[in-house]
């Protein structure tokens, strides 16, 4: 429900500059991500926002009203922590319920409210356990149930997905999403250092990097229009080819940068490039040829479908033109 | 092979054996001793020859004995209440407010719990007789309560300490105000610390001579340690071991209680850290 503004925000921790000045303006209802290397100050970040961290210079507005001094409590902020930080000597009901007893809510109300989250999040039967009865799913789950029962104008998530196993995660993925959409009008900011997670269930991705942001973006302009060559290395999976030397030279650029899936295996001699096959991986609906063509490091090929190409064998290949990423001295795009 | 691990076995159990006899023979010669009168106290006794009453009867007979024990029991457990009580809030403060100087204070503390008591006997009583509590269970309570707070601040302290930053965190994001997250969030954390603790500062206070000794003047207000050293036998040449004995078992007994109770919760405070969330 918050629109939230972030002016020349800083943060210092003694002499150690931790954030170095954020510009942001979040919408009302978008899905915003923080991502970025560990380190980078992603999660600082969002303690600043949830007032849990004061902020050592600038401004913040949540929906024009000046909040640097404003308690958490008073922000109408709900956080979910990375390890979930339920109560344990508490039980399932009571840890969602504690933020609105301490309110002074009237019971009902907070029956209500408990009931209704515990039923959309499908923890409804769980209620009566302690936290340590319970999976690591269902542990999350709780924890975003506590969240939601707040009713909260913003919501965030720290690395809520980083002690889930593999499967659980994606599972959980998806439930975030689908609750960002049943909530429109709720603001929403998760922190992630896994761009898997920040391109599939980002509105904007705000790019992390030593306490700067390096771009903020749809994911399509991410992918498609890295601002830095440190952003066009950082999204996307397999991690972009970057080419130096005479590679990049006769593109008339520093380095060049082209994505695995933006690079053809073509007939013997019509590529641009040529090289060696050293390694494949076979992912059954994708190909991963690792090209030795000269540059610095093996060129990563991403073919669709099935292949036949013997370990080994030259190939000759052909990057689309209007793919190729080219980066200046400064790490800038040259567009 | 079979021979050698019998025979360590062997080895393990005697020392085990000589180890538990030497720990507890003194306590069970005590009460031996307490059932036994007149001449059979002078006899090396190993076990007790007939069960007498009689030394019981007598200390718990007598005029102030009881009353000591009451003194003590109110001493010791307004001790654990109020070193519980500034522990609690302190070391809060100390794990969890940043603030300079902290590492700083938490050695002075454990610097402080080094003094011998009495090294600090004659400002102690200086400040007793300030207060105006001389003679009273207030002097006691007063004297045992800083001599326990820095060893109970030191555990507390070590214990919150463990305890997740996260799950504050949440508690502050759900508006809980330092006495809450305190009061409703920490300590039923803190069981097994706030036990041990608790229980080592009863001990010590029930125990203490020294302070108890200095601090009192009348009969009335003699907590049991006291009570026990003073006690005359019938001419001032006896001394009245049965029931020196005897008073010593009844007192001994309720720690041995309070400790097989809280056992568990001892073996999981002593072990820090094992509260995780
Ligand atoms: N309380 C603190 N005191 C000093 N330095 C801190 C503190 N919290 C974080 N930092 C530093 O700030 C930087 C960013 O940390 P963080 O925001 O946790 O990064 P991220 O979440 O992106 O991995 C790190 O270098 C970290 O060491
Ligand atoms: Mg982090």
């Amino acid at each position: 429900m918050a629109r939230i503004e972030l002016k020349n925000v800083k943060k210092s921790y003694g002499a150690v500059d931790v954030i170095k000045g954020v510009d942001l303006d979040i919408r009302k209802g978008e899905f915003m991500v923080f991502v970025g290397p560990s380190g980078s100050g992603k999660s600082t970040l969002l303690r600043l926002i949830s007032g849990l961290e004061d902020i050592t210079s600038g401004e913040m507005r949540f929906d024009d009203q000046l909040v640097n001094n404003l308690v958490p409590s008073d922000r109408g902020i709900a956080m979910v922590f990375q390890s979930y930080a339920l109560y344990p000597h508490m039980k399932v009901y009571d840890n969602m319920a504690f933020g609105m007893k301490l309110a002074k809510a009237e019971k009902a109300e907070i029956d209500r409210r408990v009931r209704e989250a515990a039923k959309m999040l499908q923890i409804d039967h769980l209620l009566d356990r302690l936290p340590k009865q319970l999976s690591g799913g269902q542990r999350q789950r709780v924890a975003i149930g506590r969240a939601l029962v707040r009713d909260p104008r913003v919501f965030l998530f720290d690395e809520p997905l980083s002690n889930l196993d593999a499967g659980l995660r994606v599972a959980t993925r998806l439930e975030i999403a689908k609750l960002h959409h049943s909530m429109e009008d709720t603001t929403m900011i998760y922190v992630t250092h896994d761009q898997v997670e920040a391109m599939t269930l980002a509105d904007r991705i705000a790019v992390l990097r030593d306490g700067l942001l390096e771009q903020v973006g749809t994911p399509a302009e991410l992918y498609e229009r890295p601002n830095s060559l440190f952003v066009a290395g950082f999204i996307g999976s397999p991690k972009m080819n970057f080419l130096t030397g005479k590679f990049a030279e006769a593109k008339g650029c520093k380095t060049l940068g082209i994505r695995p899936e933006h690079i053809n295996v073509v007939a013997e001699g019509q590529g641009e490039w040529s090289g060696e096959v050293l390694h494949a991986e076979d992912l059954g609906s994708d190909n991963f040829l690792f090209v030795e063509i000269g540059a610095d490091e093996p060129l990563i090929v991403r073919q669709p479908g099935k292949l036949k190409i013997a370990l080994g064998s030259q190939v000759s290949l052909q990057p689309r033109p209007e793919k190729l990423h080219r980066f200046d001295h400064n790490d800038a795009p040259i567009r | 092979m079979q021979q050698h691990k019998l025979l360590k076995n062997i080895a393990f159990y005697a020392l085990v054996i000589v180890i538990v006899v030497f720990a507890v023979f003194p306590f069970y010669y005590a009460i031996v001793t307490s059932f036994s009168t007149g001449s059979q106290l002078f006899q090396v006794n190993y076990w007790p020859k007939a069960f007498n009453w009689a030394n019981y009867e007598a200390v718990l007979g007598g005029r102030n004995f009881p009353r000591s024990i009451m003194n003590s029991l109110f001493i010791a457990g307004c001790t654990v209440g109020f070193s519980l009580f500034l522990a609690v809030t302190a070391s809060y403060a100390l794990a969890r407010v940043r603030f300079r100087g902290r590492g700083l204070l938490l050695m002075t503390i454990l610097a402080v719990s080094m003094f011998p008591q009495i090294a600090v006997l004659a400002g102690l009583f200086e400040l007793v007789r300030f207060l105006g509590i001389f003679n009273t269970p207030w002097a006691m309570i007063l004297s045992y309560t800083i001599f326990t707070l820095p060893f109970t601040v030191w555990v507390l302290t070590t214990f919150m300490r463990d305890l997740p930053v996260e799950i504050e965190e949440a508690a502050i994001v759900d508006g809980a105000s330092p006495w809450v997250i305190i009061t409703q969030v920490f300590l039923p954390l803190l069981w097994p610390a706030l036990v041990t603790t608790g229980l080592l500062a009863f001990i010590g206070a029930w125990n203490e001579f020294l302070f108890a000794l200095t601090f009192t003047s009348s009969e009335s207000q003699r907590t049991v340690p006291v009570a026990i050293a003073m006690l005359s036998g019938a001419s001032a040449q006896e001394i009245p071991w049965g029931p020196i004995m005897a008073a010593s078992v009844i007192v001994t007994v309720p720690l041995i209680v309070l400790v097989l109770i809280f056992q568990r919760k001892i073996v999981a405070g002593l072990t820090a850290g094992g509260v995780k969330g």
